[in-house]
Formats: structure tokens, C-alpha cells, sequence
């Protein structure tokens, strides 16, 4: 690989040709903050926080979409850039709900991080705000538009990674905000609701319906676990405060599927704590179900199936396997359909 | 490889034929139809049919002088051409009775002649002398006003074409080499020398490569590209072939305005009748080389005349810009090198190719070479469309060519290169104006956009016009310019409303810098210019505003204070008459009063006044 030879905050680094001068910076161990910028999605050099100066360029330049160049000099925290970072983050502010007590992002917002980090109290700009209503209409996500500072980051993730395409710009200059088309709500869109926006919003524009008043970011211990829905096995963090499970969040190290998940995955949780979930077998007796130990369930089953095949013959028997279950039980349910029931007829919900 | 020699010959013949008889000929630019130009049009038919006379009737696009638009040219044969300014309907019988039958111009309405080769009339100023005109050269807009921009004949009878042949038979590095040579710089306002960013698409290793025009004209007072597109687009499209050519492109995009509806017709019928000619399409006269042209029109952003929020709006996406590096030289139009210059940059084209890059590089400055069309508007005499040599100054412009300022009123500043320019004050008048003066007054060339304002404009109001046309503008994108651009406005309007602070210029000053530095797009980069320079030149204006609370133009109808000057005042009561509100009270041939807490300073009193014994300031 082609490696490049820069100089960064007047040390030199070597990086291979291609990475941008933030990938660089960030294996030099300097931060720098960045709104719109996500690994995996586009750049799109939108919310200038990560603004640097490069010597001999015109202008500063965003590190997140600036690919390196052989003796390239940068400065990621000079005055210039210093005065610019705070002066956007003072304009989003402007323009940004007061709301931080009570916001459900709290402890995870990007934009009150890289305010505490740069002193920024209050906004110099006072003027027009957004006054957007809230939309609540759908049940998973809650939008404000509010507090949401443009970094695109929902239009990206659901064109490139979703690939639902439902987000994009409406309006221009200030009034300029992401919208489905039409600027309608989400369920008159074509929304799936995979709530991949709501994973990757660094603000509390787009928040968990479910979460909504459950815990405050910082109390939610993170449990990876994998999605029970279907064999796909997607890993997510579940979000447990006082050992009850109050939301999922993507974990990017999920091998399978990274930050992505379904609907289902994302929002499907609540039957956990379902008081009418059915935990033990139960064995209909008397035209009412009772519940049974597993032994005896399992028993029940065997006696049953012995009967049938002996009375009817195997072909009288079939199994039908679900896309829930893991390959290893697809495999022994085929396996007992074939050797102990003697039969060919095995199908699968998923098969095409 | 075929040539066009017989076909040229043909059209040679055909256009002095149609030179060659009595004509009288209508400017048809759309400054010439807004003012009339079809009515007058209609009744010169009418006229010469009722009389039986045997005319060539003809039209032609915008000469420049939008300022007397309509304007209609006379030629008997083998004497001059007339033309007249101001011309309606009601002065057509006239025209024709004494100039077609009586030979005699009409020499009260005639504006300037071209003699030819015939003696011109006493009494009638010479083109080349007439003050609109002796200082500009005539070279892109050569044809604009004096030939059919729908034909081809006159196109082609006129040198048309002869750049695309000759390039055929030239090495394509060679070309690219000319144009460097001919030091032709960008004329949509950056000013990036064109040859080296063909050499870049040329050096680009790709099967595909695209030429496109931007012809997304956008910038408040500026219509160069329009009148070049309606007056001649076969020279548009002659120069996107040479560029085709010399990238090696096969296709190529013109993204037109859809406010620019006449410009798209004729291109229209440009790029049909360059295709009947085996002009445009596969093997382009025998010479292997095959190039198409489709028409993009854009749908209203002025953001999309920035380059690569236009190649994602002919991509079909939302013109919004996208980060550079990569620059479209290298990953363009769906990915692919692409070649981006203005309509006047391509316009140029064939005239370096046909005449060589030493003879362009002759005209203009150490650094900005050849002419440059500006449009000239505000509070100037003369409004319209002028060519003239690099280094020209901004004092020869306005005064010379412009007349200097209406109703002898006292210059203050010009406004240079639209939304993104700044406002240059008297004092910067004898710079010779390139790209790199410009620059360093604060403003930019733009694409060419002249606007002339006097001493009764408010510069914080200019500045707050522009400021409201880039936040309106503005694409959303990034957050300095979407955000800053709104704070920059408002902080603008409470100053225009008497409710500024001095620290708010500091704010102000802020805002520009960052907002210049950071921003993502030309667009953002730029839009704090007619706040930084109005900042620079007429400081005391906001302070007045601040401090004092008054607009010293008297524009800022929350600052005005309507008084009624004593010594003037003869006390005839028409102003308190006309008072809306009874603010004005006064006894008989006694001076009158404006009671301020009445008044809502609607200026119904002042034109009452016949003793300019109101004012404002």
C-alpha cells in the first residue's frame, strides 16, 4: 500500500494513501469533533466542525472528506480553526431547543458534548428559532425538528445503508430541514421504520418513542445480545436500568450487521416483559390448557408423533421450520424429519 | 474529412444576398420583446405590406443598448445601417415613409450607424465613436444585434464553424495548448484558466468524459450569458465541440435557466440545425469525432450555478454542492472527468481556435487576458450589455460607456459580481479591473454583473439585499452559510430598523471571516463579501445607523424623520392636505409642522411639496 508522509500539529505521521486527514489525526490521538461525519456513510463535509487549516489552502477544510497529500501541513486546533468551531457551534445553538434538563439525548448528545468542550455557554446570535411541531404520530420515533442541526446524517443512513431512500432535504437556507417526501409525517412515507436514523442522530431531533422518560442515557447498562426475531442474527445493546430492558441501541461491532437492524430488532422488544408471555409448556386438558413441565411436554410429543407415523405412515408427518430459528436447529429439525420420522417432507418458511 | 467549404460558399451568397437589399431589421433579444420588440415587429409588417414595399424583414438579438430597446435597424442597399432606439409601434409608419421611401433617415430617433463600406450619413454618430461604444471591442458578442441568431446561414456566412473544423484537423493536446496560450480565464467568475483545466480532464484516464455549460445565470442584475445564448448559440455550442474534442468527451450538457425560456429555444434549434448539417452526432464530418449536446434546464436554485451543485441537479439529485477534492475535472458528472465552463467562456472559444491564442492574449491585462462582457444596471445612464478589454477601468465603464450616473446624481459605489461580490467606492474607480484588482478590492468579477448606486442608496440596505438573496439561496447544507447567513440578515435588519448596537458590527465582522473560511461551497464563501466591503468602505453608514439612529441616504423608512425645513416652507398646505394622518399642521403661508408621533412615514407628503421643503434624513 501506497503510504503518504504528512505533518500534523508539527509532527510527522505516515498513513497509507487515501485516509483523510481526520482518520489521520484521530491515530495520533488528537479529536476532532465532527457532527456529520459517521465511518460507513458518505462524507458529506456539511457541519464544518471538523474544519482545519491546511497550509496554502484558500480556506480551512474539512478533515472528514480531505483525503491526504505527500507534505501536507495541518492544524487542527489553530485560532482560526478554534474561532470557527466555536462560532458554529454558537449558530446551531442559536437555532436549537433550550431543552437539555429534560432531553432524552442527554449524556449522548454530540452537540452539548462539543459545547462543553469548546466553552460554549450561550449563543452571541439571538434571532428567529424553529418552532416546529413535534411528531409523535408513528409508534417508534419521536422527531423534532427543533433540535435538529442538519448534519444529514438520517438521509445518508437511509440511502446507503437502509436503502429505503425515504429522507431528504427540503426547503432552502434556514428553512432547509430533512423530510420524507412531501415533508409529510413518517407513516405517510415509506418509512420501514428500521430506526437506523434515529441510531446515528447526534442530537435529540430523531429519539426512541419507547425510551421516553425510561432513564437518563448514563443510567442504561449496555447488555450485547443477539436479535431473537430471525436467523440473520443481528447483535444489538440492550438498554437495562433497574434490570428491566427500556430500549436497544446498534452496536457498531455487530459482525453481521453493523449498525443496521429492522424494525423488529430495534423496536420489537417489549414482549419481554409481557405478563401474558408464555413461559412454561401447557398441555391442553380437559379443554383447558395447564401448564406442564418440559419433560413431560416433551413426552406428550413423542408418544404423539410415534402414534401417527405407526397408524398413518411417515409421509403422513411434515415439518415446517421458521426463519427464527438459528441454521443449527434448522439442521436437526430436518435431521429428525428425515431419520426419525422417515419422511422427506421438510420445508422452511424462508425458503424461495 | 469532409469539409464545409461548399456549404459555406452557399451561405456566404446567401447572407449578402439577403445584406445586399433594402431591410429593416427588430432586436428580438428578451429585453427587446419585454420592451416591445414583437408589437413593433408586427407593425413594420403591417406597414410594409400595406405599402407594397419590397423589404427584407429581419430580426436580430439584443446590440447592448438595452437602455433605448426596441430597437430596430434600417439598411437601404449599399448605404448604412441605422439604428434607432425607442421605437413603438406609433413611430413605424413614420420610420418607413421617411427612411425606406422617402431614403431619408429619421434623424431625430436614430441612435448610431455602421456605415460599411458605404459613406455614412452627416448628423448620425459612427458605432466605433458613439461614446456606449467606442471603448468596448466586439469579439464574443460580434454577432449580438447584427445577425439572425436562428439561422445558421448567417452563423455559418460569418465565420461559424471554421473553429470546429480547424480543430478536427488539429492535435487535440495542441488545442488545449492554444487555449492556454490564449490565457483565457474562466468567465463565470472564478476565473480558473480554462487550458489547464482541460488539460486536467484531457490527463484524466477514463472511457467517458462529459463537457458542460453552465448557463445557470443566477446573479441579481446579470444577463451576459442570456443575451450570448439568444444572440448566438452556435458559438456556445462550437466551443463545447472544440472542448468535446480536445477531452475527448462525446457528449455534452448545456444547463440553462428555466427563467431564461427564449435562450433554451434557441439552443434548441442551434443544436437541431447543427445536427441537419452533420455538425452535431456521430462522425462529425468524416473526422471520427462524434459529440451530442442535451439541454438540462434547472429549476430556479441559484445555488446550481455553483459546479457541483449543478452536476447533481443534472444527475437528478438536489442541486446541492458536494465536497471538493475530488474536483469535477476528475470525478464529474456520474463520476466521470468532466469539463464545466460558463456560456461566455465557451463563446470565446472558437474565436482564439479560428484566430489564435497570441492574438486573444493581445487584449486585457498581465493576468487576465482577452474582453469580458458586463452587464450594466443600478442608477447609470446607459443600462446595458458592453465587451471590453481587460483592465478597462470601472470610471470608463460608468462614465463613458455608462454616461455617467442618472439624473446627475453623485456615484457612490458599484457593485461587482452579484450575491458574492462587493461594492467598490468612488475612490477605486481608476483600478484597471481584472480578476486579481477585483479580488483585492474585496469584491470579485463574478460573471459580470455591474450594479451602479448613487448617493441616495443605503449601503447597509444593499447589503441587506444581498444578504437576504444568499439566505434565501442558500442550499442548507453547511452550517455557516445556512445558519450565519440568517444571523448576518437579522443582524442587518435591526440596524436598518434603528435597533443595532456597535458590537454588532464586531458580531458582523466575525460572521465574514468565519463564514468565508468555512463555509463548504463558493456560494458560502463569498455571500459575506457585500458585508465585508460595505463594512470596509462605509463604515460611518452602519455607525450612523447605530449611533445616531439615522439613515444617511434616507432609504431606511424606520430611521426616516419626516421634517419640514423653515426657510423652505411657504406655508400652501398641500402636505397637510395630502397627510394621511393630519400629521401636518401649520397656519396659512406660515411654516408647517410634522408631528413625528403622528406621522407613519408613508412619503405622501414629499412629492406634494414644490419646494423640496420635506425631508427625510
Amino acid at each position: 500500500m501506497e503510504m503518504v508522509k504528512l505533518i500534523i500539529n508539527g509532527k510527522e505521521v505516515e498513513v497509507p494513501s487515501g485516509t483523510t486527514i481526520l482518520e489521520a489525526a484521530e491515530q495520533m490521538g488528537i479529536n476532532i469533533p465532527r457532527l456529520c461525519y459517521m465511518k460507513g456513510l458518505s462524507s458529506a463535509g456539511a457541519c464544518r466542525l471538523c474544519v482545519v487549516e491546511v497550509k496554502g489552502a484558500r480556506a480551512l477544510v474539512a478533515s472528514c472528506a480531505t483525503a491526504v497529500t505527500p507534505g501536507m501541513e495541518v492544524q487542527t486546533h489553530s485560532p482560526d480553526v478554534m474561532e470557527a468551531r466555536r462560532t458554529i457551534l454558537e449558530l446551531l445553538i442559536a437555532n436549537h431547543t433550550p431543552d437539555c434538563l429534560t432531553c432524552e439525548k442527554m449524556g449522548e448528545c454530540k452537540l452539548a458534548e462539543y459545547c462543553y468542550e469548546y466553552g460554549v455557554k450561550e449563543s452571541s446570535f439571538k434571532g428567529e428559532k424553529h418552532n416546529y411541531p413535534i411528531e409523535t404520530s408513528n409508534p417508534f420515533i419521536v422527531r423534532d425538528m427543533n433540535k435538529c442541526i442538519l448534519c444529514g446524517k438520517c438521509v445518508r443512513v437511509c440511502d446507503e445503508i437502509t436503502g429505503q431512500n425515504v429522507m431528504g432535504f427540503a426547503y432552502r437556507g434556514f428553512n432547509c430541514k430533512p423530510a420524507p417526501f412531501y415533508d409529510d409525517e413518517l407513516v405517510e412515507s415509506n418509512c420501514v421504520f428500521c430506526g437506523q436514523c434515529v441510531a446515528v442522530c447526534p442530537t435529540g431531533a430523531l429519539t426512541e418513542k419507547q425510551m421516553q422518560k425510561k432513564g437518563r442515557r448514563w443510567e442504561l447498562e449496555r447488555v450485547k445480545t443477539t436479535c431473537p426475531f430471525c436467523g440473520t442474527g443481528c447483535n444489538f445493546d440492550l438498554l437495562v436500568k433497574d434490570n428491566q430492558i427500556v430500549g436497544v441501541a446498534s452496536n457498531p461491532t455487530s459482525v453481521v450487521n453493523g449498525y443496521a437492524l429492522c424494525v423488529k430488532g430495534r423496536f420489537g422488544w417489549d414482549f419481554v416483559h409481557n405478563e401474558k408471555r408464555i413461559k412454561t409448556p401447557l398441555i391442553k386438558k380437559d379443554g383447558q390448557f395447564v401448564p406442564a413441565s418440559w419433560d413431560e411436554a416433551l413426552d406428550l410429543i413423542a408418544a404423539r408423533f410415534k402414534e401417527i407415523k405407526e397408524k398413518y405412515g411417515p409421509d403422513s408427518f411434515a415439518a415446517l421450520s421458521s426463519a427464527r430459528c438459528t441454521n443449527e436447529e434448522n439442521f436437526l429439525v430436518q435431521k429428525f424429519t428425515r431419520a426419525v420420522m422417515g419422511t422427506n417432507n421438510v420445508d422452511h418458511c424462508a425458503r424461495t | 474529412m469532409k469539409n464545409l467549404d461548399q456549404i459555406r460558399q452557399k451561405y456566404v451568397e446567401q447572407y449578402r444576398r439577403k445584406l445586399g437589399k433594402d431591410r429593416i431589421v427588430v432586436g428580438l433579444g428578451t429585453c427587446g420583446i419585454a420592451a416591445g420588440g414583437n408589437k413593433v415587429l408586427q407593425a413594420i409588417k403591417e406597414e410594409v405590406a400595406s405599402r407594397g414595399l419590397d423589404v427584407e424583414i429581419d430580426f436580430t438579438s439584443c446590440i447592448g443598448m438595452c437602455y433605448c430597446e426596441p430597437v430596430v435597424e434600417i439598411a437601404l442597399a449599399g448605404a448604412p445601417s441605422v439604428i434607432y432606439g425607442n421605437i413603438i409601434p406609433d413611430k413605424v409608419a413614420k420610420l418607413i415613409e421617411s427612411h425606406i421611401v422617402n431614403k431619408t433617415p429619421v434623424y431625430e430617433w436614430a441612435a448610431i450607424q455602421i456605415p460599411g463600406e458605404a459613406a455614412p450619413y452627416e448628423g448620425i454618430s459612427v458605432m466605433e465613436k458613439f461614446p456606449y461604444y467606442e471603448k468596448q471591442v466586439r469579439s464574443v458578442t460580434s454577432r449580438l444585434g447584427r445577425t439572425n441568431p436562428e439561422s445558421i446561414v448567417d452563423y455559418i456566412a460569418t465565420g461559424g464553424y471554421e473553429g470546429i473544423e480547424k480543430a478536427l484537423q488539429t492535435d487535440k493536446q495542441a488545442i488545449i495548448d492554444e487555449i492556454k496560450k490564449s490565457g483565457l480565464r474562466g468567465r463565470g467568475g472564478g476565473g480558473f484558466p480554462t487550458g489547464t483545466k482541460w488539460q486536467f480532464v484531457y490527463d484524466a484516464q477514463d472511457d467517458k468524459k462529459y463537457a458542460v455549460c453552465n448557463a445557470d445565470e443566477g446573479d441579481p442584475g446579470a444577463f451576459m450569458d442570456r443575451s450570448v445564448l439568444e444572440g448566438d448559440p452556435h458559438s456556445v455550442l462550437e466551443g463545447m465541440m472544440i472542448a468535446g474534442y480536445a477531452i475527448g468527451a462525446d457528449e455534452g450538457y448545456i444547463y440553462c435557466r428555466a427563467e431564461y425560456p427564449l435562450a433554451i429555444r434557441r439552443l434548441n434549434l442551434a443544436i437541431a440545425q447543427a445536427e441537419e448539417h452533420g455538425l452535431l452526432g456521430d462522425n462529425i464530418l468524416d473526422s471520427g469525432f462524434s459529440f451530442r449536446i442535451k439541454i438540462k434546464a434547472g429549476a430556479g436554485a441559484f445555488v446550481c450555478g455553483e459546479e457541483t451543485a449543478l452536476l447533481n441537479s443534472i444527475e437528478g439529485e438536489r442541486g446541492m454542492p458536494r465536497v471538493r477534492p475530488p474536483f469535477p475535472a476528475n470525478k464529474g458528472l456520474w463520476q466521470k472527468p468532466t469539463v464545466l465552463n460558463n456560456v461566455e467562456t465557451y463563446a470565446n472559444v472558437p474565436f482564439i481556435i479560428r484566430y489564435g491564442g497570441d492574438w486573444y492574449a493581445k487584449m486585457g491585462t498581465e493576468t487576465s487576458k482577452g474582453s469580458k462582457v458586463f452587464c450594466l444596471t443600478g442608477k447609470v445612464n446607459n443600462t446595458g450589455l458592453m465587451e471590453v478589454p481587460m483592465g478597462i477601468t470601472l470610471r470608463d465603464i460608468i462614465f463613458s460607456i455608462g454616461g455617467g450616473i442618472q439624473g446627475g446624481k453623485e456615484f457612490k459605489a458599484v457593485q461587482s459580481g452579484g450575491p458574492s461580490g462587493g461594492c467598490i467606492p468612488a475612490e477605486h474607480l481608476d483600478t484597471p479591473i481584472d480578476y486579481d484588482s477585483l479580488t483585492a478590492l474585496g469584491a470579485i468579477m463574478g460573471s459580470g454583473g455591474l450594479v451602479v448606486m448613487d448617493e441616495t442608496t443605503c449601503m447597509v440596505d444593499v447589503a441587506k439585499f444581498f444578504l437576504n438573496f444568499t439566505q434565501n439561496e442558500s442550499c442548507g447544507k453547511c452550517t455557516p452559510c445556512r445558519e450565519g447567513t440568517k444571523r448576518m440578515l437579522e443582524i442587518l435588519q435591526r440596524i436598518c430598523e434603528g435597533e443595532g448596537e456597535l458590537e454588532d458590527l464586531d458580531t458582523l465582522e466575525r460572521l465574514c471571516k468565519v463564514i468565508k473560511n468555512s463555509a463548504l461551497c463558493g456560494l458560502g464563501q463569498t455571500c459575506p463579501n457585500p458585508i465585508a466591503t460595505t463594512l470596509k468602505y462605509f463604515r460611518s453608514e452602519y455607525e450612523a445607523h447605530i449611533i445616531d439612529k439615522r439613515c444617511p441616504a434616507g432609504v431606511c423608512t424606520a430611521l426616516k424623520v419626516y421634517t419640514i425645513l423653515e426657510d423652505k416652507c411657504t406655508g400652501c398646505g398641500a402636505c397637510a392636505r395630502n397627510c394621511p394622518t393630519g400629521a401636518i399642521t401649520g397656519a396659512k403661508k406660515e411654516p408647517h409642522v410634522i408631528d413625528t408621533e403622528k406621522c407613519i412615514k408613508c412619503g405622501t407628503c414629499i412629492p406634494k411639496c414644490k419646494f423640496d421643503a420635506i425631508t427625510t434624513a
